[in-house]
């Protein structure tokens, strides 16, 4: 199975909650910190377990978030 | 290329051409319409585009379209029409985009009637729309000015990146005079590097009016200020006939300052030393030649086709050293020499309206 | 095993954070423009035209030219940048509110007359900048600041089909209505996008493209709620689809 990761761009992310629905996991969640722009920013939780599908990337409204993923 | 007679609109459409046009957004409205049938059939000649907008409205923002993306381009109307291109006209300014709009003027306010007219003075050279900024705006009294001065007027547009306004008149626009084109060639503007043309090979380029923040607009609006003061300090243009030393001066534009040379002759004629100042630029208003004469001349009369308009700017020029005295037509209706000669006896005598 | 990049901001738009409120699907639609851009290859090639109303920033995010049109009129700037530059790809962007009210006329006439340019049309039902008052295509009974009991049509009308209402114009190349409210919808609506490109990038007319977007903020809900909110009152009455594709001729 392809593995892969998320990077939500802590500062770039307003903490909206669009890419926690759209994981297929659920793996990522609403951090208790604040970024510099006083948002409490998404963070994915269980990194081991992002397969790449970027489907949270799609819904990011803020281009916070890369995927990259492993490919033979 | 001898002198060819040709009526106002015609001759200022084929101007435009000359002077480097290739694009015009216009909407039909007496009485200009020659202007928009002349070029519908003269732009294509020359690769140009002619577009009947839909609206005055869209008129003028495909104008700040056009000019914005580097063309020479224009419009032209007549009082309602020009009301209704006001905020274009601001966001042109704004944006410090260079074009020519024609006002042949009507009779006002609201839908008034299509007879000439000389009451939107203050729209033009006043402001007009909102915001702080200024058109250039001549007033040509002859078909011959009318060409001059709108192919000048391309040169002014792209040397200002500013509009600039024709203001004419229902009987300008109208009337047929013989007329010389002095250029030989089509012009052309200059380069645009600030113009959008595609990002290629450069940053790219953004045409707005918008600063958001209080200190980027006041910063934009004292640059437009020092452009302002600028084009006020060498742009200031004026005829004076038998004014250098006259008693009594006329103030007069356009069609009414015609009139006022034959009221200035039969003047002088009959022992009274009447002159004209006339401003050929409206704005920037040429103040000082009246200010000068306030020192020898006894009174002024300015005359319009208006209620009084730029009656207001002689007085800020005469700045309170002499009587200024008003006589204005409206309605369409054109003084006559006759009327304004009576006020000029009047005020020789003494006497003050 | 090698690491790739699969998604990443695309290289069209610029390093500014969006001015845009949480979870305002707006972003989305500004990111699949850049990235139609992209894929494309006509970063150099675009001259992009704005509205006035919450994407008036919108070229703080797009790295090509650009002109900023006053309230409505971005069809009207639109052309006279594309008659200057027909070789160029035009596209303008406008709110609901620019462009099914204020702007009506501009948008009209620029599809009848078949101008060379993409218009996308950013949907969401409600005047955003000015803090949510009720907008042409406000569904009937949602509550906005000045229908605060909710759009009665006995007073306040219908919402505006635009799309629909372009499509019938023999200007019209291309109209279509996509949404972004899920990742499928997301990769639809970037394809509708590109078409709408494409289209012009041929030569073959205008194209209207209407995008229902959300905005939880003067919607009262949150980002999520207002996705689910799209779906349950805006998506039943602007149904997503193609109205007009090249080659039909309207009857």
């Amino acid at each position: 199975m392809a593995k892969g990761r998320a990077i939500i761009c802590e500062h770039r992310c307003k903490g909206c909650g669009l890419c926690i629905t759209a994981c297929p996991q659920g793996l990522i969640e609403i951090s208790n910190k604040l970024n510099a722009s006083g948002f409490h920013p998404a963070v994915v939780s269980e990194l081991e377990k992002c397969k790449g599908c970027a489907l949270c990337a799609l819904m990011c409204p803020d281009v916070a978030i890369e995927v990259e993923r492993e490919e033979k | 290329m001898g002198k060819v007679l040709m009526k106002g609109n015609e001759a200022v459409a084929e101007a435009a051409v000359l002077g480097g046009c290739r694009y015009f957004f216009g909407y039909p409205i007496t009485p200009q319409n020659e202007i928009p049938e002349y070029l519908a059939k003269r732009l294509p000649e020359v690769g140009g585009t002619f577009l009947q907008a839909e609206s005055e409205i869209s008129a003028i923002n495909m104008v700040f379209g056009a000019a914005g993306s580097g063309a020479r381009v224009m419009t032209s109307s007549s009082g309602p029409g020009i009301s209704l291109k006001q905020e274009g006209i601001s966001y042109i300014a704004g944006a410090e985009l260079p074009c020519v709009i024609v006002n042949m003027v009507r009779g006002g306010p609201g839908l008034g009637n299509i007879g000439p007219a000389q009451s939107d003075y203050f729209q033009a050279t006043k402001g007009g729309g909102h915001g702080d900024y200024r058109l250039i705006v001549l007033g040509p009294a002859s078909v011959q000015e009318l060409v001059d001065l709108t192919i000048e007027a391309f040169e002014m547009a792209d040397r200002y990146r500013n509009p600039v306004m024709i203001l004419g008149d229902g009987i300008l626009g109208q009337m047929m005079e013989p007329v010389e084109f002095k250029v030989k060639e089509i012009m052309s503007g200059p380069e645009k590097p600030w113009a959008t043309t595609g990002a290629k090979g450069r940053t790219r380029n953004l045409i707005t009016s918008l600063y958001i923040v209080p200190e980027d607009l006041e910063e934009h609006c004292r640059k437009l200020k020092e452009k302002y003061d600028g084009i006020a300090a060498v742009e200031k243009r004026h005829e004076s006939y038998f004014a250098e030393d006259a008693e009594i001066v006329l103030a007069a534009y356009g069609t009414t300052a015609r009139i006022c040379k034959a009221v200035v002759d039969q003047a002088r004629e009959e022992g009274i030393r009447a002159g004209l100042i006339r401003p050929v630029s409206l704005w920037p208003f040429p103040d000082e030649p009246y200010f000068k004469a306030a020192d020898y001349a006894d009174a002024f009369l300015a005359v319009e086709m208006s209620n009084g308009q730029m009656v207001e700017d002689v007085r800020l020029s005469v700045n309170g050293k002499k009587p200024v005295h008003f006589l204005g037509r409206t309605g369409g209706i054109v003084p006559t020499k006759a009327e304004i000669y009576a006020d000029v006896k009047k005020i020789a005598a003494g006497g003050v309206r | 095993m090698a690491v790739k990049k699969v998604f990443t901001k695309p290289a069209s738009m610029t390093d500014k954070t969006m001015h845009f409120c949480p979870g305002c699907t707006h972003g989305i639609i500004q990111r699949l423009v850049a990235e139609v851009i992209d894929e494309l290859g006509i970063r150099e090639d675009t001259i992009a035209v704005g509205p006035v109303g919450c994407a008036v920033f919108c070229y703080d995010y797009w790295d090509v030219d650009f002109q900023q049109a006053s309230h409505g009129r971005a069809p009207a700037v639109a052309t006279g940048v594309k008659r200057v530059h027909p070789d160029k790809v035009v596209f303008s962007l406008q709110g609901d509110g620019d462009i099914a009210a204020i702007g009506t006329t501009e948008i009209v006439h620029a599809a009848a007359r078949g101008e060379q340019i993409s218009c996308l049309f950013v949907n969401n039902s409600i005047y955003g900048m000015t803090g949510g008052q009720m907008a042409p295509t406000t569904i009937v009974g949602q509550k906005t600041t000045t229908t605060p009991d909710g759009r009665d049509s006995s007073r306040a009308g219908y919402p505006v089909k635009l799309t629909e209402m372009l499509a019938v114009l023999d200007g019209v190349t291309y109209s279509a209505r996509v949404s972004v409210h899920s990742p499928a919808n997301v990769v639809k609506a970037k394809k509708v996008i590109k078409k709408a490109f494409e289209i012009q990038m041929k030569g073959e007319g205008f194209a209207i493209v209407e995008i229902l977007s959300t905005c939880p903020t003067n919607w009262g809900l949150s980002p999520v709620d207002s996705i689910k909110w799209l779906e349950d009152n805006v998506l039943p009455y602007f149904p997503i689809g193609e109205f007009k594709t090249p080659g039909e001729v309207s009857s």
